[in-house]
């Protein structure tokens, strides 16, 4: 029934794409058959895995950092005021500030290198993940805290049983929101100052108007992220959370 | 440091212990509360609901350390608790809580003590599958496993069926007994305090300390209706002679 009704759904998007493409002229809005033969012969010739590995490679490699440093902050705001009180104005700062400028400003200070490219987007993830997982350390449990305390549970014990698994709904969210962000941001990084990638290539084919390699990219892009999610997100969702007691 | 012979008891001897109410004064819970407990036996605290026997706990077990006066624990220091709550992790099953609290027990230890609590068939299953008395059993699996030189329990056997209660009350006795850890436990009953405790110490109204120590001759041992009535009627006596 749901994979039925997932597919009926898939079904008429690529209808609608068909009539679109029908009224609008293969120039514009090329059909699904042309952009699945130009996705096909990127495929052949190598291509499409060179750029998809390059934004993938920059997508991991962002999003890493800006988790792991967004954990680590998040759960320091949350625990102390100080801290929080500190840190609060920088975090609007950066929350505020377009994504754009971030990127032409790393480019600007670091010249058109990897490192500028990585920071840029993991900078602009940052701060959606450091006010996420604030919120879960602020949630957390004292007492939980005062049984580790009284057990002498080592810091890493601490860590990997009590504080993590706290955390995991609100981690959950930020990856959630992070791969889709990020992936968007690194494609705009690509576009500005990368020789190689999605991004990259789109922007080439914008110069030549040629839509239906940035539908082909666009499209190989989005299937392997719903890849990721599907096959690397849930599952890991769905261990974390095994111990919530399930409704009858 | 250790008296001849023996190992080190615990010492309690708290000048003061007030908290901040949230208009600004201090309330005082405990004042002046002065006891020690002789190494390898049973105390209970019993007092009113409200006389500051959870602070004491937790300034006991190192929690509260804004207090005046001093504590020495025990040999090593290493504490078992039961908290008034089963204070379990949710996320871990019962056999990882108990391991985790207690990483040096051996697989032979958990097996024993599982069975002697009633746990064996739950070990795969996670708190949130467990009723209340289980998972009181699983917080008691823990401290013991600990092999503490100190065991405190908050009032462990709350809000339980009189059965569940008197059959864990029993299963305590015996381990404490066998293993002569060195045990403080709190409690509302004075037959809990009869029937567990070397001694029982009983506590005034907030701001609290000891008005009286009774020692029970021949503890965690079988006894008649008419004993137990005597006991009873020692504490009674105690407290009366006290109010007057
Ligand atoms: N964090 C706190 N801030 C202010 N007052 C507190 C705090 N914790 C406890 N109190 C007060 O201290 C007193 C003693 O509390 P405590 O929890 O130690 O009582 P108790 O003897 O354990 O009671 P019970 O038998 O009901 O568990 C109570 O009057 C309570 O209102
Ligand atoms: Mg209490």
């Amino acid at each position: 029934m749901n994979v039925a009704s997932r597919l009926f759904s898939l079904i008429l998007l690529v209808a609608a794409w068909y009539a679109g493409s029908e009224v609008a002229g293969e120039r514009m809005l090329p059909g699904p058959q042309t952009v699945a033969l130009a996705l096909w012969d990127e495929a052949r010739s190598g291509a499409l895995a060179f750029h998809l590995g390059a934004t993938l490679l920059r997508v991991t490699v962002a999003f890493v950092i800006a988790m792991a440093l967004g954990t680590a902050l998040g759960v320091w705001m949350g625990r102390s005021r100080l801290a929080d009180r500190l840190a609060d104005p920088w975090l609007v700062a950066l929350l505020n500030l377009p994504a754009l400028v971030i990127i032409v400003l790393a480019y600007v200070w670091a010249g058109l290198t990897e490192t500028a490219a990585i920071v840029a987007v993991a900078l602009n993830k940052l701060p959606n993940a450091i006010v996420t997982v604030r919120e879960g350390a602020r949630a957390l449990d004292r007492e939980l805290d005062e049984m580790a305390h009284v057990f002498r549970m080592s810091r890493w014990v601490r860590l990997r049983h009590v504080l993590i698994p706290q955390l995991a709904p609100y981690l959950a969210a930020a990856t959630r929101s992070g791969l889709s962000l990020v992936w968007k941001i690194v494609l705009i990084v690509e576009l500005l100052g990368r020789p190689n990638g999605v991004g990259f290539e789109i922007g080439i084919a914008f110069q030549l108007f040629d839509v239906t390699r940035i539908l082909a990219y666009a499209i190989a892009f989005v299937l392997v992220m719903l890849a990721i999610e599907t096959f690397l997100v849930q599952p890991i969702e769905r261990h974390v959370s095994r111990w919530r007691p399930k409704a009858a | 440091m250790s008296p001849a012979g023996g190992l080190r008891q615990l010492d309690v001897s708290i000048k003061g212990k007030s908290y901040r109410s949230a208009s600004g004064g201090a309330i005082e819970v405990l004042r002046e509360l002065a006891f020690t407990l002789k190494a390898g036996t049973v105390g209970a605290l019993v007092g009113p609901s409200g006389c500051g026997k959870t602070t004491l706990l937790r300034i006991i077990t190192g929690l509260d350390s804004d207090y005046t006066g001093s504590v020495h624990l025990p040999d090593h220091g290493k504490l078992g608790m039961v908290f008034q709550e089963p204070r379990l992790l949710p996320w871990r099953t019962v056999e990882q809580n108990v391991r985790l609290g207690a990483p040096e027990a051996t697989d032979a230890d958990l097996d024993a003590l599982f069975d002697a609590l009633g746990l064996a068939a739950h070990r795969r299953h996670f708190p949130g599958e467990l009723s209340l008395g289980q998972a009181r059993r699983v917080a008691l699996a823990r401290a013991f496993a600990v092999k503490p030189d100190l065991l405190v329990l908050d009032e462990p056997f709350v809000s339980l069926d009189a059965a569940l209660a008197k059959h864990l009350q029993d299963e305590l006795a015996v381990l404490v007994t066998s293993r002569r850890i060195t045990t403080l436990i709190v409690t509302h009953s004075i037959d809990e305090a009869i029937g567990l405790a070397d001694r029982v110490f009983l506590l005034s109204a907030s701001p609290a300390h000891v008005i009286a120590e009774v020692p029970i001759a021949r503890p965690r041992e079988p006894r008649t209706a008419e004993e137990l009535a005597k006991i009873h009627r020692e504490i009674a006596r105690v407290l009366g002679k006290l109010s007057k």
